[in-house]
Formats: structure tokens, C-alpha cells, sequence
């Protein structure tokens, strides 16, 4: 950028520098007052963190590690969810036979949006899990895949385990990776739009299951 | 039938008419009113409670209140910042002085990646500069994903709530718009139907358009992050499905650290829709290999955001985390509804921003359109004193209009300036109050309140009675009383 003319990021930063130099205060450390870790026992946040995601209408199951393939498969079953997209990363062995698994390789063999739009639903595993909101954070790892897999399918089945669920927001960004992606989701997708009612599944997918992995 | 229906309602500050005037047309729609006082009661009802659930909430207020004012105070170090992790991840940055050159940048990435349609999130931000209207003049159709913003552009109509755009329409007004817009004459207003419509027309755009057009809640100086927080998952989409992702995002949006979210993310949602947390937060930086957009530009706007950072006292209001929590708790707008504010951002938080990105040029009148009672201040989330920016505003208005010559010749600076002499010396007061009492006498008897004055003052009697002076004052009494 030659001196004559001054690019509008210059403009801007100068201007917002004159315009502190009257008013602005020295830096003051955040007053964090507010609950930053858990006030309760691990079953009490179990036990509030199932009730959230039911308030959603989210269905929620504990099961043993070694139960998981069993349950998931009985439950697509029963929902009549026969091809599901799984991220490359996730275990074999959760995935058990008699369901069509659709894997969603990496590095330029992934599925391709229209498959992805057309599957019965898709099973990942989790990041963390926050009791206070029902919310559940994905970092987008191998066993998580990536954004758009969890966002077509209609269907989503969840394994977390319980050792992954904190109380409170704050004790999950602790154990959250600044560098990666994050995706938090509250409950099925939902709008309020229309005269404030709550209507479930407007573009995400519109059926949550969790799996509550209790060792 | 609203009085303005038919007419399109258009949200430029610079040719709105006064608020007064706009909004006594809009009170006389009472399908209007009745939309908006249903939608604010819910949002508030919902709100309240989940705020009464936080033993911890004015300490998160607190917090809130100090990250953002940290942010402000070192604005040009963390857009740098921002500027060099969202870079490094990938990221393209664009700085725009102004709406016009905003719009600008936008069109040349989509005319060098020979962009025709672009899908977009809702974005006050894109709202306030006319991104749209300017794109539709150059051939490129901008189509909004947000189910409100949809109603909005198929129902060619305008924003009246920073959170729930379209709270205004109810259930049957946005069937109407459906059936004749999408082709749907079988359409039923069963607002569950009415969704499903919405996700059937814009499944087929989500995957066929590849360059999307967002704003931004939060860009994260630590780590380069776009924040975006949703409801339906259009956010999502739009977010990952294209190849070209655009966010106009205006320069006070930036927080410091990624952990100050952990506060934020917990007033945001509470104060705005009034839930736990909202269905869908997405943080990230730049590009993400192999997930999403393989192009991502951030353009960072000013607009007159610099202007109101001069201002020591008008410059908290770029702490807003645009939540419309002030909306919903406005006596004035909860009768009046957000299009007579004549701009994207209406109720208390318009009231004070837009006259202050006008310059105070224009917009003169919003500053009164309230009756600083101060709910607005009791419920953000980031403690901006509302009615403290509105006061001082309304000193500027004033001062401004002083500097006219033709300020010599105003009743009300004329009157003022006799209250203040009359004020300041304790003779003049007794006398003048001796002198009304006189004048009184000829016009007025007994205890009967005025219902109609004369002239200027009737401005008053307009809307309020007032009681007549009383036969003897305080003072007068208390001297009687020391005779006796």
C-alpha cells in the first residue's frame, strides 16, 4: 500500500485508536464470579442431564461398553433405520451386523452430499456433555466425523460416555481443543418462528438418540 | 387491515419518517399489536424463568459486561489479532470504512468465483448495509434460510424484532405467504406444516448453491473463530455445505479469549429466546481441511461503529450481543412494534444505535421514543445502561438543534431559557408563581385537573392531565405557620 492513499484497514484501526486514546480504562481482569465447577454428585448430573435432553425429546439409554453394538442395533431396528452413515473413526465394534453401515471415509473418499441426504441416519460418538443445558459438543475427531455428517442425515445416534458429561458451560470449554472445530447441539433441531411455538426439525436432523456409556 | 399494508415498509434511518408519526399508524393495526404483545409475553415469560434458575446470573452479567468493555477498550490490538489467526488458519480478511464498500467486496469474491445465487444466515448486519437489495440490482439472487427471514423476503416485507424477525406475522398471514409464494394452495397454517414447507424449499437450494453469506455473534481474537448461533440448522448448512463462505461481521463483535464464550453462551441464549442454550452453536476458524468451505472471507465492517466508539458515554452500546432482550421488556415497543423504529435494530437498543451510526443526523426522534423506565438496563445480559445512552442522546439532539439560528426563534428553547431564569433566583420564582396563580384565576376554578391547555403546552394535556397550582405553596404556608 503506497503512502498516498490509505487502505480502509488503516483507516479503521486508526480511527478506533484515536477514539480510545480518550476512553479507554487500563485493561481490568474479568470479575469470574459465576459457577465455574460442579456444586453436585456425578449420578445428580447423570440424572439431570438425561432429564434436559428428555425435555428436547431426545431419547436417552445407559448402557454397559459392551453392550453398545446390541443396543444400537435394536434400536434402528426398531425404528425401521436400516443404512447409517458412521464417521471412519468410529470402533467396529459398535457397529453390529444386520444394519447397512455406510462409512464415511477420509481424504477424498467421503460421501458425497446426496448420499449423505438420502441415509436413514448416522452414529457418532461425542466430545462432552453439559448437564445444565443438555448439550452435547462434537469436535469433529474421527469418531465424530465431519460437520456435514452429523447435519444431513434426519436421524442422529449419540454415544457419550458418562465421563464425559460436566455439570456446568464452563467445565466443558476446559475440556474443549480452541483449535478445532466445535459444534454444539441442544436437542433436535428447532424453531420458534411461527408465533413462538417451539416446532422440532426444521433443517438438522429432527430425531435424537443418546447412548450413556456406565461403566 | 394494517394502514401501511400494500405499502412496502422500507428501514432506511435516513428516510423514515419521525417515530411518533410511524408508529401512531402502525398502533392502529391491531393484528399487529396483538402479534407482537404475544411473542414479546412468551419470550419474556420463558426468559424470566430460566434467568430465576441461576443463582449465579448477575456475576455472568458481570462478566459479560467486562469482557465486552475489555474488547472495546483494545479494539484495534484484538481485530488484529483475529485478523492473524483467522489468516493463519486459512481465512481471507477484508476491512470495509463503510456499508458501500462492504458491499463492494462482497460482489467482487462473488463475481470472481462467477457467483449468481448465494444463500445466506440471518444477519442484522447484512440487513443494516442493504447487502440484498444491493446484489439483486447486480444480478445475483440472495436467497435468506432463516425460517423468519424467509417469511420476510417471500412476504416482501421488513425486520421488526433483532431475534424473531417475523413475530409481527402470525399463523395465518405466513400460510398466505407460503401457498402463494411456493405454490402450495393446499397448504394448512399448522405452523409444524408450515415448517416442513420451508425445509422441502430450501433442502434443494441448501445443496445446489455453493456460496453462502453470513454474519457473525462472536469472532474470537485468541483463535481466529467465527461464532454462530442458530436455531434450525439453516446456520449449519449454509456453514458447510458451499464452497465459498462469506461473513460480514461489524469490528465490535470480536472477544478477546475462546473461554470467554463459556460466559456468553450462557446469557445469550437465556436472554434472548429464553431457552437453556439454543439448538445450534458453531465456533471454528478459517478453513477446516476437508470439512466444509475451502474459501472462507471475513469482512470486517465499520460503518459509523467508530463514531460511537468516540463517544464516552454513547460507546457502550457496542457492548450489545444483539440478544433483543430489551425488545421484549420495552413498554414502548411492546405497543409499537419495531417498524416504526425505522430501522434493522428497533426497540430500546435502535433507540440508541441507530441515531449514533446516523451521526445523529438522522433518527433524531428515537431517542424520546421511550419512558426510561429501565427495564431495558435491568435485563441485558452485558448491563448497558440504556437509559443512560438515551438521556445523553437527547442532550445531543438538543445541542444540535441549538447550534441553528433558527433555535432563536423556537418556543421551546424560548421557554426553557425564561424557566431557567426564573429558576435561578428565588425572588423571580415567587413572583412568577404569584403571577400564574393571578393569570390562573381568570381561566380556572376550584380543583378540577386541566384537560386542555392552549398552544405549545398543550402538547402535554395531550396525553396527560395536569393539576392546577395549588391556592398557597409550601413555602407560603410554612411562613404563615411560623407567624402564628
Amino acid at each position: 500500500m503506497n503512502g498516498a492513499v490509505k487502505s480502509s484497514r488503516e483507516r479503521v484501526l486508526e480511527r478506533i485508536r484515536k477514539a480510545n486514546l480518550k476512553a479507554a480504562a487500563p485493561q481490568e481482569s474479568i470479575p469470574r464470579d459465576y459457577d465455574r465447577t460442579s456444586s453436585q454428585t456425578v449420578d445428580r448430573t447423570l440424572a439431570l442431564f438425561e432429564e434436559r435432553l428428555r425435555d428436547y425429546d431426545a431419547r436417552i439409554f445407559a448402557v454397559r461398553r459392551e453392550e453398545i453394538a446390541a443396543k444400537a442395533a435394536e434400536i434402528l431396528n426398531a425404528g425401521n433405520r436400516r443404512r447409517i452413515a458412521v464417521p471412519a473413526g468410529l470402533p467396529a465394534a459398535w457397529r453390529a451386523a444386520g444394519v447397512e453401515w455406510i462409512i464415511d471415509e477420509t481424504a477424498n473418499h467421503e460421501l458425497s452430499f446426496d448420499v449423505l441426504n438420502d441415509v436413514d441416519g448416522v452414529m457418532t460418538a461425542a466430545t462432552a456433555g453439559v448437564a445444565v443445558s443438555g448439550s452435547i459438543v462434537l469436535q469433529h475427531g474421527p469418531t465424530e466425523g465431519r460437520r456435514v455428517l452429523t447435519l444431513l442425515p434426519d436421524y442422529h445416534l449419540c454415544v457419550i460416555e458418562a465421563g464425559q458429561v460436566v455439570e456446568t458451560l464452563p467445565e466443558a470449554f476446559a475440556r474443549l481443543d480452541p483449535t478445532r472445530p466445535v459444534t454444539f447441539f441442544s436437542g433436535p433441531s428447532a424453531t420458534a418462528d411461527i408465533e413462538m411455538t417451539r416446532i422440532k426439525g426444521v433443517h438438522g436432523p429432527r430425531f435424537l438418540d443418546v447412548l450413556l456409556i456406565q461403566d | 387491515m394494517s394502514p401501511r399494508a400494500g405499502q412496502l415498509v422500507q428501514l432506511n434511518p435516513k428516510t423514515a419518517p419521525p417515530f411518533p408519526e410511524a408508529a401512531k399508524a402502525d398502533l392502529r393495526d391491531t393484528q399487529l399489536r396483538r402479534n407482537v404483545a404475544r411473542a414479546t409475553d412468551t419470550i419474556q415469560r420463558k426468559r424470566g424463568a430460566l434467568v430465576a434458575e441461576k443463582t449465579d446470573w448477575q456475576a455472568l452479567r458481570d462478566a459479560g459486561a467486562a469482557i465486552r468493555h475489555e474488547a472495546l477498550a483494545n479494539l484495534d490490538r484484538y481485530l488484529l489479532q483475529f485478523e492473524e489467526s483467522f489468516q493463519a488458519a486459512g481465512g481471507t480478511v477484508h476491512w470495509a470504512a463503510n456499508a458501500a464498500e462492504a458491499n463492494r467486496i462482497v460482489l467482487g469474491i462473488l463475481r470472481e468465483r462467477d457467483a449468481r445465487e448465494v444463500i445466506k444466515i440471518k444477519s442484522m448486519t447484512t440487513a443494516e448495509i442493504g447487502l440484498n437489495e444491493f446484489l439483486e440490482q447486480h444480478n445475483v439472487a440472495a436467497y435468506e434460510t432463516d425460517l423468519a427471514e424467509l417469511i420476510l423476503q417471500l412476504g416482501k416485507d421488513q425486520p421488526s424484532h433483532i431475534v424473531v424477525p417475523a413475530l409481527h406475522k402470525n399463523r395465518q398471514q405466513v400460510r398466505d405467504i407460503f401457498a402463494r409464494t411456493m405454490g402450495l394452495p393446499e397448504l394448512s397454517d399448522d405452523p409444524e406444516a408450515l415448517t416442513a414447507a420451508a425445509r422441502q424449499y430450501l433442502r434443494e437450494k441448501f445443496l445446489r448453491v455453493k456460496t453462502a453469506i453470513c454474519g457473525a455473534n462472536f469472532l474470537i481474537a485468541e483463535t481466529g473463530a467465527v461464532t454462530i448461533v442458530e436455531s434450525e440448522g439453516n446456520g449449519r448448512m449454509c456453514l458447510t455445505l458451499p464452497e465459498t463462505l462469506i461473513a460480514v461481521v461489524g469490528i465490535e463483535k470480536v472477544i478477546p479469549r475462546f473461554a470467554d464464550l463459556e460466559v456468553l453462551l450462557q446469557t445469550l441464549p437465556r436472554s434472548a429466546t429464553g431457552e437453556r442454550m439454543n439448538p445450534y452453536n458453531s465456533i471454528w476458524s478459517g478453513v477446516v481441511p476437508g470439512d466444509g468451505p475451502k474459501d472462507m472471507h471475513v469482512v470486517l465492517l465499520d460503518n459509523g461503529r467508530t463514531r460511537v466508539l468516540r463517544d464516552a458515554i454513547g460507546r457502550q452500546t457496542l457492548q450489545c450481543i444483539r440478544c433483543g432482550a430489551c425488545q421484549n421488556a420495552c413498554p414502548v415497543y411492546r405497543q409499537s412494534g419495531g417498524h416504526a423504529y425505522g430501522s434493522v435494530y428497533a426497540g430500546p437498543i435502535g433507540a440508541i444505535l441507530t441515531p449514533q451510526l446516523e451521526d445523529m443526523r438522522h433518527a433524531q426522534s428515537l431517542p424520546f421514543a421511550s419512558s426510561l423506565c429501565g427495564a431495558c438496563y435491568e435485563v441485558c445480559p452485558v448491563k448497558i445502561n440504556i437509559p443512560e445512552v438515551l438521556v445523553h442522546l437527547r442532550s445531543r439532539v438538543v445541542d444540535r438543534g441549538r447550534r441553528k439560528l433558527s433555535s432563536l426563534f423556537d418556543q421551546e428553547r424560548a421557554g426553557m431559557m425564561m424557566m431557567a431564569a426564573i429558576f435561578a433566583n428565588r425572588r423571580r420564582y415567587e413572583a412568577a408563581q404569584r403571577l400564574a396563580r393571578t393569570g390562573q384565576s381568570t381561566i380556572h376554578h376550584g380543583d378540577a385537573w386541566y384537560h386542555w391547555l392552549p398552544g405549545m403546552a398543550g402538547r402535554w394535556t395531550e396525553t396527560r392531565d395536569l393539576a392546577p397550582l395549588p391556592q398557597q405553596t409550601f413555602r407560603e404556608w410554612w411562613q404563615q405557620r411560623g407567624q402564628q
